[in-house]
């Protein structure tokens, strides 16, 4: 393969969101594993965030449209192994998830402090305190937990620690 | 051989499914908000399992089997489920007592399954493990909570234990197919799994003050398709719109 064309495919393969983080692209949350080029026929490996996750039906549809689009014949494939982590998301990604007020992931053992001992260090997305508590260990979706701010007041998503 | 595997992915995949539905049954019933997110959420989790053992089975199997015609389109006697996970709602103390019996069961059951000499098993098996930690975290805590919690709480959940052990035993009874795959490296051993199971129940018992039920177990045999007559009610909401209308698609 070519490097221009490699690139043209990373260029439309980061216009490709993830349905239920909109301002987040699938190359930044880390679930385009492999790009494999031959002249014109493309094939590209995704792993799941989580198993039952919904999103990834109309992610491996939208990065087919996206690429057949550009004159690619795109074959997508969803693999297991190895299984996807929260460590795979780019800096790039965790600060837009931030931006959107999704709290990102702390790293193994915080997380835990976080989520079992009640711990305040999950950073508000709204204010930066950290005077923030646990309101539900499941949140909107599989991947996230829900907190509020004890300062500000404001509800927030946290993005649990996936190892 | 391919048979046997086959079955054997039924039996791992039905026990997510069965239960993944009676979970979906509360969509919108949950006690509070947050426990049903909680419990939606492992509902879809389980479902994500499933449908990863399905498609690998529909592999197996070939022809023109998929994997909604596994999951939507065999009968009662075909579904390889242990008793357990078919067991009515009841009460929220019931919902809990059958999720942590079997996250307890579950988890183990992964750990091991992660080593399986079958690549595609054992990369399920360490997608799934991460989900079910967080399952055996929500369930053992509302054990707890609720044994731990007020006269009524602690009587209800120790209820819902006494309902479920009987049904335990059958977990860990091991199949002709079991036993197989074991040998093969292919599957679990439940000898080794039951010592991870027993050590878990005890010490979430003691810190719910719950008693351990001492009751006789039933030999059920779920695993080689004898069920209750829950699983006909279990399977006509299921099945519904598959029977209904033939190979729709959402
Ligand atoms: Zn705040």
């Amino acid at each position: 393969m070519n490097s221009t064309q490699n690139k043209n495919i990373q260029d439309l393969l980061r216009e490709v969101t993830d349905p239920e983080i909109p301002v987040l692209s699938i190359m930044d949350m880390g679930v385009v594993r492999d790009v494999e080029v031959n002249g014109k026929s493309v094939l590209i490996k995704i792993t799941p965030t989580y198993s039952g996750c919904p999103a990834m039906d109309t992610i491996a549809t939208d990065i087919k449209l996206k690429l057949d689009e550009a004159g690619y014949d795109t074959t997508v494939k969803l693999i297991l192994s190895p299984a996807w982590t929260t460590d795979w998301i780019t800096k790039k990604g965790r600060a837009e998830l931030e931006k959107y007020g999704i709290a990102a992931p702390l790293d193994e053992t915080s997380d835990k402090h976080a989520l079992i001992d009640g711990k305040r260090i999950v950073k508000c997305t709204n204010c930066g305190s950290t005077n923030t508590k646990m309101v539900s260990q499941f949140g909107s979706t599989a991947c996230k937990a829900l907190f509020q701010c004890e300062d500000c007041l404001e509800p927030f998503d946290y993005f649990k620690c996936l190892k | 051989m391919k048979d046997k595997l086959y079955e054997y992915l039924l039996m791992l995949g039905d026990n997510s499914m069965v239960l993944g539905h009676r979970l979906s049954e509360l969509c919108g019933h949950g006690p509070s908000l947050e426990t049903d997110i909680a419990l939606t959420n492992i509902s879809l989790d389980l479902f994500g399992q499933v449908r990863s053992y399905f498609q690998y089975a529909a592999e197996i199997k070939g022809g023109d089997v998929t994997e909604d015609s596994i999951a939507f389109l065999r009968f009662d006697r075909d579904y390889r489920n242990v008793i357990l996970v078919e067991q009515p709602n009841e009460d929220f103390a019931h919902v809990i007592g059958r999720q942590f019996l079997f996250d307890a069961f579950h988890l183990p059951l992964l750990e091991q399954l992660m080593e399986s000499n079958d690549e595609m098993i054992a990369a399920i098996a360490a997608k799934s493990i991460k989900e079910c930690r967080y399952h055996l975290r929500f369930s053992s805590s509302w054990v707890k909570r609720l044994g731990d919690g007020t006269m009524e709480s602690k009587i209800k959940m120790q209820s819902a234990m006494n309902h479920f052990f009987p049904f335990v035993s059958e977990l860990f009874r091991e199949t002709s197919i079991e036993k197989e795959m074991k040998e093969l490296g292919v599957g679990a051993d439940l000898k080794m799994i039951k010592e991870v199971f027993d050590e878990k129940v005890k010490e979430v018992f003691f810190e719910s003050t719950l008693e351990i039920p001492q009751s006789s177990s039933r030999q059920t045999n779920g695993k080689t398709g004898i069920h209750t007559e829950q699983m006909g009610f279990i399977l006509a909401e299921l099945q519904y719109m598959q029977r209904a209308y033939p190979n729709m698609q959402w």
